[in-house]
């Protein structure tokens, strides 16, 4: 298996903190990779990073090119799909105006379509302002403008954050079918949301990464879940 | 009657000035974060290019459409050295607020000094058609139509404004990038570009008002557009920063308020009216009349 994404010893300092202590990692092409771990223990820090929304040290290689220390606009303009955490939809513009703003090529247009058929309820709602819309519906948003542009790797962080059961599983539903054309790096709290999407896992811990496998192997582990996330799958 | 009429007419051309001279504020703030103390040195040079582009173009008849000519020239001189300032000495600072206080406000001083260099300090006319001096009869009431020409041009602007951030791409990433710019980047798109493209605006928009200023207060001075630009501030904050339509009715608010204050009351006293209203404001709705209440 080809990995699409290579992290190697990748600190990032967030003001006084040293949030990231030489994170290496890879992500496996064509499915989805969890990125686990507690609270504050460097997960979004890390996405971010790749993103050169902060800056980091290291290397970070999509499909070979370097993404550290590139503008934000680039990395993600060379092929990365980013779906933030608190979804951060612009609230005053219409859904329909957070999609066109996404939509970067004219392929991406094309897309449009393909988009509302995934996310029927993104067409029944073009006209209204997206911060007026359900937390679900700004998930489904949030990850329709990722799905626009063809993508090499789609970051994604905590999509259940927040949202309700029953909302949980639409969202989940959403990713199975985006995982079905991109690779995904997820970040997830809800460990039952990860198994279902995920294949790989790597866990981190304090900045470090402390285990690397298959999902499924620490789902079914309690003592491993126990350990490094304070919870049981059970 | 007639002197009621008077002064919203006169405190319609005065607010269209504000307008002019605070949209670009707004703009640049709202999406950059920058506090450009500079804006009031650009209304002078728009001023200026108006008049040095009357002076050039003096064979042009009629003189309407001279001045139409330079004020032109104003608004395409505002918006280049607007670029050119953004490119130089802004765009490495983004993120830094000190050293854009510091750059802005010197930029600032530096400007008006330098036009008092070429020009003098003393008031430069623009030579204007009879009908702007003219008056119309509106309910008793006889305005000068330079008045009523300086709200037509700031109303114009308005809506031309409104029609680029609310139809083009450019206005959709900007007003995405006023609402939450690193999520824009993170859409993939060079919110850099936009950053130089307000900036331009910014200046163009001044210097647009600082031709109309020239034309409103008989003349143009190097320091006309820094005297304006503590009202100007006060329209932006009133207005709710980031928001053009907030923006147009806090100058219109505003300047009402000032021209009733001081010929009702006593001259000053419309001044330190304006001051308790932005005081009240502040107080009641601290993100202005059309602001959002959190980035």
């Amino acid at each position: 298996m080809t990995a699409v994404l290579e992290v190697a010893d990748l600190h990032v300092h967030r003001g006084e903190a040293h949030v990231l202590h030489g994170v290496s990692f890879s992500v496996a092409a064509n499915q989805v990779t969890a990125l686990l771990g507690r609270n504050g223990a460097g997960k979004t820090t890390t996405l971010l990073a790749l993103l050169g929304l902060l800056p980091g040290t290291g290397t970070a290689k999509l499909e070979g090119e370097e993404l550290l220390g590139q503008p934000t606009h680039r990395v993600v303009a060379s092929g990365i799909g980013y779906v933030p955490e608190d979804r951060e939809v612009f609230s005053e513009l219409t859904v329909a105006e957070n999609l066109r703003l996404a939509a970067r090529t004219p392929e991406a247009t094309d897309r449009l379509e393909l988009v509302h058929d995934v996310f029927p309820i993104l067409h029944d709602r073009r006209t209204q302002a997206a911060g007026t819309m359900s937390g679900g519906q700004q998930q489904m948003l949030a990850i329709a403008r990722a799905l626009l542009n063809p993508n090499r790797l789609l970051l994604v962080d905590e999509p259940s954050k927040g949202l309700a059961p029953a909302v949980v599983v639409d969202v989940v539903e959403a990713l199975e079918r985006a995982a079905a054309e991109t690779t995904i790096l997820l970040v997830e709290q809800n460990l039952r949301v990860a198994n279902r999407l995920a294949t790989d896992v790597v866990v981190l811990d304090h900045g470090t990464v402390v285990h690397e496998g298959a999902m499924a192997e620490l789902f079914a582990d309690d003592d491993l879940t126990q350990r490094y996330l304070g919870v049981s799958a059970a | 009657m007639s002197t009621f009429v008077l002064l919203v007419a006169t405190g319609l051309g005065l607010a269209g000035l504000y307008f002019l001279l605070a949209a670009g504020l707004s703009l640049i703030f709202g999406l950059m974060d920058v506090l450009n103390l500079a804006h009031g040195a650009f209304f002078a040079l728009g001023g200026y290019a108006a008049w040095t582009a009357m002076d050039v173009f003096s064979w042009v008849e009629p003189l309407g459409l001279r001045f139409l000519i330079a004020l032109n020239i104003a608004g395409a001189v505002g918006y280049l050295v607007g670029v050119g300032v953004e490119k130089l000495l802004i765009a490495r600072n983004y993120g830094d607020h000190l050293v854009q206080i510091l750059v802005t406000l010197g930029l600032g001083f530096a400007g008006v000094a330098l036009l008092g260099g070429l020009y003098s300090y003393d008031p430069r006319a623009l030579p204007q058609p009879d009908w702007f001096t003219a008056t119309t009869t509106v309910l008793g009431a006889n305005i000068p139509n330079s008045r009523i020409l300086i709200f037509a041009v700031a109303a114009a602007v308005l809506a031309g404004l409104l029609a680029f951030l609310n139809r083009t791409r450019h206005g959709l990433i900007i007003r995405a990038g006023v609402e939450n710019r690193q999520m824009v980047q993170a859409l993939g798109i060079d919110v850099g570009r936009s950053f130089t493209l307000v900036f331009g605006i910014g200046g163009m928009l001044a210097a647009v008002g600082g031709t109309l200023g020239a034309v409103y207060f008989n003349g143009i001075t190097p320091g006309l557009g820094t005297t304006q630009l503590i009202f100007a501030f006060i329209v932006v904050v009133i207005g709710g920063l980031g928001s053009i339509t907030g923006t147009a009715i806090a100058a219109v608010v505003v300047a009402l308020v000032q021209q009733f204050g001081n010929f009702y009351v006593a001259t000053g006293v419309g001044d330190i009216a304006v001051v308790a209203l932005l005081a009240l404001v502040l107080l009641v709705r601290p993100q202005g009349l059309l602001g959002r209440s959190a980035r």
